[in-house]
C-alpha cells in the first residue's frame, strides 16, 4: 500500500513537472535562408536557441545573399541572411509584391591583409594593396620591403571573403591571373605562415601568430576600428524579416542580437560582433 | 513428358540468369549515358554567349567580373602538364615496381611490398594534398628557392604517387601474365635475366603496361581534390614548371558552390566538365587502341 503511495505519488509530481515546470512555450517553426558567409554564425545560434527552445522547429539552408533575399520577397522564408544590403532593385520587387524587407545588423565581417611574420612590412594602403592583387606591383621592394618577389594568395570567387575583397580592395578591378586562388581561411594561413614570398588576406576570426597581420592605410584591423569603421575592409552583415519580426522571428531576432546568447556565437565563428 | 518438362524448366531458368547479368551489365552503362546526358544540357547552353572557340583557347578565366570572361586555356594545359609531369615520375616508378615483384622479387620480399604499395591506393586524396601543402611545398621552397611551393611540380609529384598503385597493380598482373615458356626459352638460349625481361617479359605484356598507364593518367586528369590544395590555383598559363597554376577539375570544385544554379557560370563549370569528360575520354579510347594493336596472341608476334 505504501509503496502503491510513493508510487502514484511519483507519478503526480512528474505530471506536475511536465504541467507547471516547463515554461507555456509557443511552438512555431521558421524558416531561415540566405549567405553562406553569415551560415557559420547562424548555424551555431540557431543550435543554441533550439536547445532552449526545443519545441521550435528550424529550417536552415544557404543558397546566398540574392536567394536569401527572394525567399523573403516572396515571403517563402521568415528570416532572410545577407552579406549585403538590399539593392534598389529588390527593394522596387518587394513593395510590388507587398512586402516590406526590415534590416538588422548581426554581425561585421572584417578581412585582415597578412604576411609572412619575418616580414619587416607593417603598414599598406589600399591602392598598393590594390596593385599588389592586380599585378602591378611584384616585389617587396617597391614597398619599401626586402628584395623578394611577391606570390599573392587570394580566395575563389565562390567565397565571401573574396567578395569583400573584391569590393573594398580591388574595387572589382580584376585580379592578375598570376595571383594564387587557395580555398579557404586556413589554407591562406598555411601557405603564408611558411612563405616569405607570401602575401594573403583572411577574416579576423582566423588571425594567429603564425601569420603577420598589416594595417591599411594606418590602421589597425580589429574590433574597436571595425566597429568605428576607421578600418576600411570590413563590412555589416545583415539578416531581413519581412515586415517587423512578430512572433518566433522576433524571439530569435532577440536571440540573435543579445550580447549574451547570439552575439557569443558570432566571436566564435570568426567575425566581429556587435557590442 | 517429365523430363520435357524439367528441360523447359531448365530452359526458362538458363534465360532468366541470362537476363539478369545482362541488366547488371546494361546498368552502368546506363548510368554513364544519363550522367553524360545531364552533363551535356547543363553545359551546352553556355556555347549560345560564348563560341566553342572563345571557350577553349580563350585565356582570360574571370567568371565573375562584369563581363565575365570564359577562357579556359589555362586550365586545359595545366590539366595536361600536370598529368604528363605526373607521368615523368608514375610510369618508371610504377612499371619497374611492377617489374621488380613479379620477376625479380623473392616471395617473402614480395610479400611485404606489394601490401605496401597497394595501401598506397588507399590514401585519402585529401590526406596526400595535406602533406603536399604542410610538408612538400614549403620543402620545395628551401631546396629550390622559388617563392612558391604550390606549384605544377608539386601537383604533378602528389598525382604521381596517386597513380603508381594503379600502374603498378595493374602492369603486374600483365607481367604475371607472360607464359613462362617465353621466359624458359630466353633463358635456355643464354640470355641474361635482364635481356629476358627487357627483350621478352616486356614486349610480351607491353599491351597490358599500356592500358595500366593510361588509367593511371586518367587517374591522375580527374583528380580534384590534390590539385585543388596544392596546385596553387592560378589560372595562367604556366611559363615554368614552378608556375602555380588551376587544373580543370579544381577550378569546378572550388566554384561550383557558389555559382548561381542556370546562371552562365554555371553552365561554364559544366561545359568544362564536358572538355574534362572528352579529354580522359580520348586517352581511354586511346588505350583501348593500344591494347588492341599490341595484343600478344601466342608467342608467335614476338
Amino acid at each position: 500500500m505504501k509503496k502503491i503511495k510513493t508510487a502514484l505519488f511519483s507519478i503526480f509530481s512528474i505530471l506536475a513537472v511536465c504541467f507547471f515546470g516547463l515554461s507555456p512555450a509557443v511552438s512555431g517553426s521558421l524558416s531561415i535562408k540566405g549567405s553562406t558567409t553569415v551560415l557559420p554564425i547562424v548555424q551555431k545560434v540557431v543550435e543554441a536557441y533550439m536547445a532552449k527552445h526545443p519545441d521550435v522547429k528550424i529550417s536552415l539552408s544557404g543558397g546566398g545573399s540574392g536567394n536569401g533575399i527572394k525567399a523573403i520577397i516572396d515571403q517563402s522564408a521568415n528570416i532572410a541572411t545577407s552579406s549585403r544590403f538590399i539593392k534598389k532593385k529588390e527593394m522596387a520587387a518587394a513593395f510590388e509584391k507587398g512586402s516590406f524587407p526590415v534590416p538588422f545588423a548581426v554581425a561585421y565581417d572584417s578581412i585582415i591583409p597578412v604576411v609572412h611574420p619575418d616580414n619587416p612590412l607593417t603598414d599598406l594602403s589600399l591602392d598598393q594593396l590594390r596593385r599588389i592583387y592586380n599585378g602591378s606591383i611584384r616585389n617587396f621592394k617597391e614597398l619599401g620591403g626586402s628584395d623578394l618577389k611577391i606570390v599573392v594568395n587570394s580566395r575563389d570567387t565562390s567565397s565571401g571573403t573574396w567578395e569583400v575583397w573584391n569590393e573594398k580592395v580591388m574595387k572589382k578591378e580584376r585580379t592578375s591571373p598570376r595571383v594564387q586562388t587557395l580555398a579557404s581561411n586556413g589554407a591562406i594561413v598555411q601557405a603564408v605562415s611558411k612563405n616569405r614570398h607570401a602575401i594573403g588576406y583572411i577574416g579576423i576570426g582566423y588571425l594567429n601568430p603564425r601569420v603577420k597581420p598589416l594595417k591599411v592605410n594606418g590602421v589597425n584591423g580589429d574590433e574597436t576600428t571595425t566597429l568605428n569603421g576607421t578600418f576600411p575592409i570590413s563590412r555589416p552583415l545583415f539578416m531581413f524579416t519581412n515586415g517587423w519580426p512578430e512572433g518566433e522571428a522576433l524571439n530569435f531576432i532577440n536571440f540573435m542580437l543579445n550580447p549574451e546568447k547570439g552575439q557569443k556565437y558570432v566571436k566564435e565563428s570568426g567575425y566581429v560582433k556587435l557590442y | 513428358m517429365m523430363m520435357k518438362r524439367n528441360q523447359i524448366h531448365r530452359h526458362a531458368r538458363e534465360k532468366m540468369i541470362r537476363c539478369v547479368f545482362f541488366l547488371m551489365a546494361i546498368s552502368s552503362i546506363v548510368a554513364l549515358f544519363f550522367i553524360m546526358v545531364f552533363l551535356f544540357k547543363e553545359g551546352a547552353p553556355l556555347f549560345k554567349t560564348v563560341s566553342i572557340r572563345e571557350f577553349v583557347f580563350g585565356v582570360e578565366w574571370y567568371p565573375t567580373s562584369e563581363p565575365p570572361d570564359f577562357g579556359i586555356f589555362p586550365l586545359i594545359v595545366a590539366s595536361v602538364f600536370a598529368t604528363l609531369f605526373s607521368a615523368l615520375f608514375s610510369v618508371p616508378l610504377g612499371v619497374m615496381t611492377a617489374i621488380y615483384l613479379s620477376q625479380i622479387a623473392a616471395k617473402k620480399t614480395a610479400g611485404i611490398v606489394k601490401p605496401v604499395v597497394e595501401l598506397m591506393a588507399a590514401l585519402p586524396s585529401v590526406v596526400i594534398g595535406f602533406f603536399g601543402m604542410a610538408a612538400v611545398a614549403p620543402f620545395l621552397q628551401n631546396v629550390f628557392g622559388i617563392p612558391t611551393g604550390l606549384n605544377l611540380f608539386n601537383a604533378s609529384l602528389m598525382l604521381a604517387f596517386m597513380s603508381i598503385p594503379t600502374i603498378c597493380s595493374i602492369s603486374e598482373d600483365a607481367l604475371r601474365g607472360v607464359s613462362p615458356a617465353l621466359t624458359e626459352a630466353s633463358m635456355a638460349l643464354g640470355a641474361t635475366r635482364f635481356e629476358t625481361i627487357l627483350r621478352v617479359v616486356l614486349p610480351a605484356s607491353i599491351s597490358g603496361i599500356s592500358t595500366a598507364v593510361i588509367l593511371g593518367l586518367s587517374r591522375a586528369m580527374g583528380e580534384t581534390m590534390v590539385v585543388l590544395m596544392v596546385a596553387g590555383g592560378a589560372a595562367m598559363v604556366p611559363e615554368s614548371i614552378f608556375d602555380p597554376v588551376r587544373p580543370m577539375p579544381a577550378g569546378i570544385a572550388a566554384e561550383m558552390a557558389e555559382a548561381p544554379v542556370g546562371g552562365i557560370h554555371y553552365h561554364a563549370l559544366f561545359a568544362t566538365g564536358i572538355v574534362l569528360f572528352l579529354l580522359t575520354l580520348a586517352f581511354n579510347i586511346f588505350a583501348d587502341y593500344i591494347s588492341a594493336r599490341y595484343r600478344q596472341s601466342g608467342e608467335a608476334s614476338l
